[in-house]
């Protein structure tokens, strides 16, 4: 149970981050600290060179050794954290005269905890609105099925099955690469949505369908019949309902997968495109090894998405422990 | 079951499978032929004659309708000729023989890690419900499932280039002509390390949730208790008694499991730079090199099908319920 209210909190302050990100993000996302490339994560200290406490305040950092990347505090000027002002959350009494920078920079100079926080609008939007989509199209497909039956339901089903055999990520990498390559950033967030959906749908058409058939043979379902609800009553105010648990479940499989797939896809260079800033751009971005040597704090994009999809997992793990297999098999 | 209809099984499976293989790769071919743009896209640059462009289509045939084309590709593929590769000007059947072994050799690898840890771990942390090893297993895992493996091989590249125990990239060392076989085989296993542990990473945790949890419930039944009570070492409970009955539903996700292997092993062979199956169709696919997307379809497809298969029969075979039935 602790562990579940710790994946609770963990996934709450990501959505609450993602949600307020403009207000929390220090600097644009696409703004460019020319003095800055590659710069180290700002320490933040409470304790000045004197050893006496003070308010949060960060020194700031200047390059000293150009060929080596090597960038140290200006112990001398003190820059308090100022919170509050100005609708920003937290930020530097005077930003013109040096950025905060609490995760470093990257190649251009660009402030890498502002990009993951506007970056998680990209990722986890997609993802949930993706999900969202699937669990439409999914339970749609799953009720007519499970409701009208014969040939609708066969066909149907065979043509989730056929979705089902097909490795995910690959139907998502085809579907994706066969559309034009160079998208602005809504169109690529509704096609990711799109293709993403098209994948997502059969597990959501199968359960509901399986939910469906099952309760209309119940007591309650036939009762309802016999006092002359009609079918499309009978479906929506009772049978759908009794399917609403699963598809909780099911959004919170759907969603690290997606996730994933955008990560996936962005990475490859498919997805979102710079000047987006997303999980997967970032990667893609990080991707170069040598830079991932030198400057590990450009892979924080990846830790945001293990700690998220750790969440999910761990608000799922107490009564299913056989489910997340199912994302997996999205890559 | 008897032999015949066994036999009888297999081969209505097989003829499943190649159906389902003949779909995918046909699927594939109409939507790269759909996509905008072909394989003399790249061709098309300010200062390129359009007779040189429409010369260049003609000679790969892509002038032809649709209907010409497919017709013709399926006629090769009765005679098991896939086509020639537009961007690499080689037959792709001898593109996907070499990338195929790669792939399967990266996913083999991983797929045992994972069984062995995977199975293990779960008999270990079902059977010793009191003890430390139980909550540092699901820890363990719990937190290995959560990290797929484009972002593991991220993470291990990254351990890879800050140590150099590990080459970052490649299947093999550059000069490794003059060498015996024993020390190119160091050099490839020394250079599949990091691919084969990123893709078996959160599927040992898979594994390992399931069999744990199967375990489980075989523990608490009551031919357990029965056997307990008759003084059977626990021992011979755990791995003699229960574990034929807890295997089973792990046998039954091994499909599943394979399609995880197999996208897992895209981005791992993108980031590794593993020269692999997942790697040339991402190229062929944004290259538009139609037939060898459809190659490159049918090998990932057959692949499949055949490990699904290969499950469903392992499945028969520890299963006598199945055989009875069936």
């Amino acid at each position: 149970m602790r562990l579940r209210a710790a994946g609770v909190s963990i996934l709450l302050a990501t959505a609450l981050a993602a949600a307020a990100a403009p207000a929390i993000a220090p600097n644009l996302p696409a703004e460019q600290f020319r003095d800055h490339l590659y710069a180290p994560p700002m320490r933040v200290h409470v304790f000045d060179d004197g050893g006496r406490i003070r308010l949060p305040f960060v020194y700031p950092i200047a390059l000293v050794d150009r060929l080596g990347r090597r960038f140290e505090e200006d112990r001398t000027q003190v820059r308090t954290l100022v919170w509050f002002a100005d609708g920003q959350l937290v930020q530097v009494a005077d930003p013109a005269d040096g950025p905060l920078l609490l995760l470093g920079a990257d190649q251009l100079g660009r402030d890498v905890f502002s990009r993951l926080l506007l970056g998680a609008r990209a990722s986890l939007g997609v993802a949930v609105v993706a999900a969202i989509l699937a669990l439409l199209v999914g339970g749609l497909f799953g009720a007519a099925a499970g409701t009208v039956g014969g040939l609708t339901d066969e066909l149907l089903m065979r043509l989730a099955d056929f979705v089902l055999v097909l490795p995910a990520l690959y139907v998502v990498l085809a579907l994706r690469s066969v559309t034009p390559l160079v998208l602005s950033s809504s169109e690529v967030f509704a096609l990711m949505t799109g293709v993403f959906a098209v994948v997502g749908w059969p597990y959501v058409a199968r359960g509901v369908r399986a939910i469906v058939v099952s309760e209309r043979r119940q007591d309650y379902a036939l009762a309802a019949r016999a006092i002359g609800v009609g079918r499309w009553r009978l479906l929506t105010r009772h049978l759908l309902p009794a399917s609403f648990g699963f598809l909780a479940v099911q959004a919170t499989l759907l969603i690290p997968g997606f996730i994933l797939a955008e990560a996936t896809l962005s990475f490859v260079g498919l997805g979102f495109a710079a000047p987006t800033a997303s999980w997967g751009v970032m990667l893609q971005e990080a991707s170069n090894i040598r830079a991932i040597a030198d400057f590990p704090w450009l892979l924080s994009p990846a830790a945001t998405i293990v700690m998220v999809v750790l969440g999910i997992n761990l608000v799922m793990r107490a009564d299913r422990a056989h489910e997340p297999l199912r994302w997996v098999g999205r890559g | 079951m008897s032999q015949r209809a066994f036999l009888r099984y297999l081969l209505r499976r097989l003829a499943f499978a190649l159906v389902l293989v003949f779909l995918v790769s046909s699927g594939a071919l109409l939507l790269t032929h759909l996509a905008p743009g072909d394989a003399t896209s790249e061709l098309r640059r300010p200062g390129v004659r359009d007779e040189t462009v429409a010369l260049e289509r003609a000679k790969l045939g892509l002038d032809r309708s649709f209907v010409a084309q497919y017709m013709d590709w399926v006629v090769g593929l009765a005679r098991l000729d896939l086509g020639r590769s537009t961007r690499y000007g080689r037959p792709v059947a001898d593109l996907l023989a070499e990338r195929t072994g790669n792939t399967a050799l990266l996913a083999a690898v991983a797929l045992s890690v994972a069984s062995v840890v995977g199975l293990w771990a779960g008999i270990a942390s079902a059977s010793r419900p009191a003890g430390f090893a139980r909550p540092l297993i699901s820890g363990v895992s719990i937190v290995a499932v959560s990290v797929p493996p484009l972002l593991a091989s991220l993470l291990l590249a990254l351990l890879a280039a800050r140590t150099g125990w590990f080459p970052v990239g490649g299947i093999s060392s550059v000069d490794t002509d003059g060498l015996s076989w024993i020390a190119r085989v160091i050099d490839v296993t020394w250079h599949l390390a990091l691919p084969a542990f990123a893709v078996a990473l959160p599927l040992a945790a898979t594994i390992d949730r399931l069999q744990s949890r199967a375990m489980e419930e075989a523990l608490g039944a009551t031919y357990v208790r029965a056997a307990v009570g008759r003084g059977i070492p626990w021992r011979r409970v755990v791995w003699g008694h229960a574990l034929p009955v807890a295997i089973r539903p792990v046998l039954g996700v091994y499909g599943i499991i394979l399609g995880g292997v197999f996208s897992g092993s895209f981005a791992v062979e993108i980031v590794t730079a593993w020269p692999g199956l997942g790697q040339l169709m991402y190229e062929a696919l944004v290259s538009r090199d139609i037939y060898l997307v459809s190659g490159c379809a049918i090998a990932g497809s057959l692949f499949l099908a055949l490990g699904n298969l290969f499950s469903d029969v392992a499945l028969l075979v520890v299963d006598p319920r199945l055989r009875a039935s069936s």
